[in-house]
C-alpha cells in the first residue's frame, strides 16, 4: 500500500514537474504555475509518506497557498501575451537536456554505487508538531529568531523595490 | 514489490532537481526560470526529509522548515525585482536583458 502510494505520488510529482518546464500545448506561464502547484501538492503527499506531517501541512499552506498565489498575481499583473510566440532554439534545448541529463546520471550513479541507506535502523522518527516545536524552540531558538529577521528584511526590500520611482 | 527505501526518495529528488536545472537552462521567461528554481529547492527539501526519516534524526525537518521560510522571502523579493524590471524594460524575457553586455 505504502509502496503503491509512493510510486503514485512520485510519478505525479515528476510528471507535473515536466509539465512546469516543458508543456507541449502551451507556453503560458499561468499553466506552468498551475502545474507547479500540483507538483507541490503531490510532494506534500510524499512528505506524509515520510511521516513529516507538519511539513506537509506547511508545504501546502506556504508554497501552494502563499507563494504560488504571489506568482499568479505577478503573472497576471504583467501582460505577457507577446512572450508566447518566441521559440526555444533547438540547439540550446539539446544542450540543456544534455547538461541536466549528465548531472542526473552522475548523481544517480553516486546514489546507486554508494549504497546509501543500507544498514540503517528501521525508521521510527515521527515529524509530529509537538516534537518539531519542542526542538524548534529549544535547540533552534536562535535561528528561529534570526529567520524572522530575514522575513522582516525581505518585507522591507519588497516595499522598497515596489516604489514607483525606483532609483 | 521491494520496500520503498531512502534510495527511492533520493532518486525522485535527483530527477526533480535536474528538471528544475533543465528549466533554468532552457526556458527564457524569467517567471518560468523562477518556478524552476522553486522546483530545485523543493527537490532539496525532499532529500532532506527523506534523510531525516531514514536516519531517525529530526534535525533535517527543522532545516526544511527554515528552507521553506527563506524560499518564501526569496520569492517575495524576486517577484518584486521582476515587477520593477518589467516596469522599466517592459519584458520578462532574459534575452532582452543585455544592458550589461559590452
Amino acid at each position: 500500500m505504502q509502496a503503491c502510494l509512493f510510486y503514485l505520488f512520485a510519478a505525479l510529482t515528476l510528471l507535473c514537474g515536466v509539465l512546469v518546464i516543458a508543456n507541449p500545448f502551451t507556453r503560458n506561464p499561468v499553466t506552468s504555475a498551475m502545474f507547479l502547484v500540483l507538483t507541490i501538492v503531490s510532494m506534500a503527499g510524499l512528505f506524509v509518506l515520510l511521516h513529516a506531517f507538519f511539513l506537509a501541512a506547511v508545504q501546502i499552506l506556504v508554497y501552494a497557498g502563499a507563494v504560488m498565489v504571489l506568482f499568479l498575481f505577478v503573472i497576471m499583473l504583467l501582460d505577457l501575451k507577446e512572450e508566447e510566440r518566441r521559440k526555444i532554439k533547438a540547439g540550446a534545448g539539446l544542450l540543456g537536456v544534455a547538461a541536466a541529463g549528465s548531472i542526473a546520471l552522475v548523481m544517480l550513479a553516486v546514489i546507486r554505487r554508494s549504497g546509501v541507506g543500507a544498514g540503517l535502523a528501521a525508521p521510527s522518527v515521527e515529524g509530529s508538531t509537538l516534537e518539531l516545536g519542542k526542538k524548534l524552540f529549544t535547540d533552534y531558538a536562535l535561528p528561529f529568531e534570526l529567520i524572522s529577521l530575514v522575513l522582516l528584511v525581505a518585507m522591507i526590500g519588497t516595499v522598497l523595490l515596489s516604489k514607483k520611482d525606483l532609483k | 514489490m521491494t520496500p520503498v527505501g531512502l534510495q527511492h526518495y533520493l532518486v525522485v529528488s535527483v530527477l526533480l532537481f535536474c528538471l528544475g536545472l533543465l528549466g533554468v537552462l532552457v526556458r527564457r521567461n524569467v517567471l518560468v526560470i523562477y518556478m524552476s528554481l522553486e522546483l530545485m529547492l523543493n527537490a532539496a527539501n525532499l532529500a532532506l526529509v527523506a534523510f531525516s526519516r531514514f536516519n531517525n534524526n529530526l534535525n533535517g525537518q527543522i532545516i526544511v522548515f527554515f528552507i521553506i521560510t527563506v524560499a518564501a522571502s526569496e520569492v517575495a523579493v524576486g517577484l518584486a525585482l521582476i515587477v520593477a524590471l518589467y516596469r522599466r524594460r517592459h519584458t520578462t524575457h532574459v534575452e532582452d536583458l543585455t544592458a550589461l553586455k559590452n
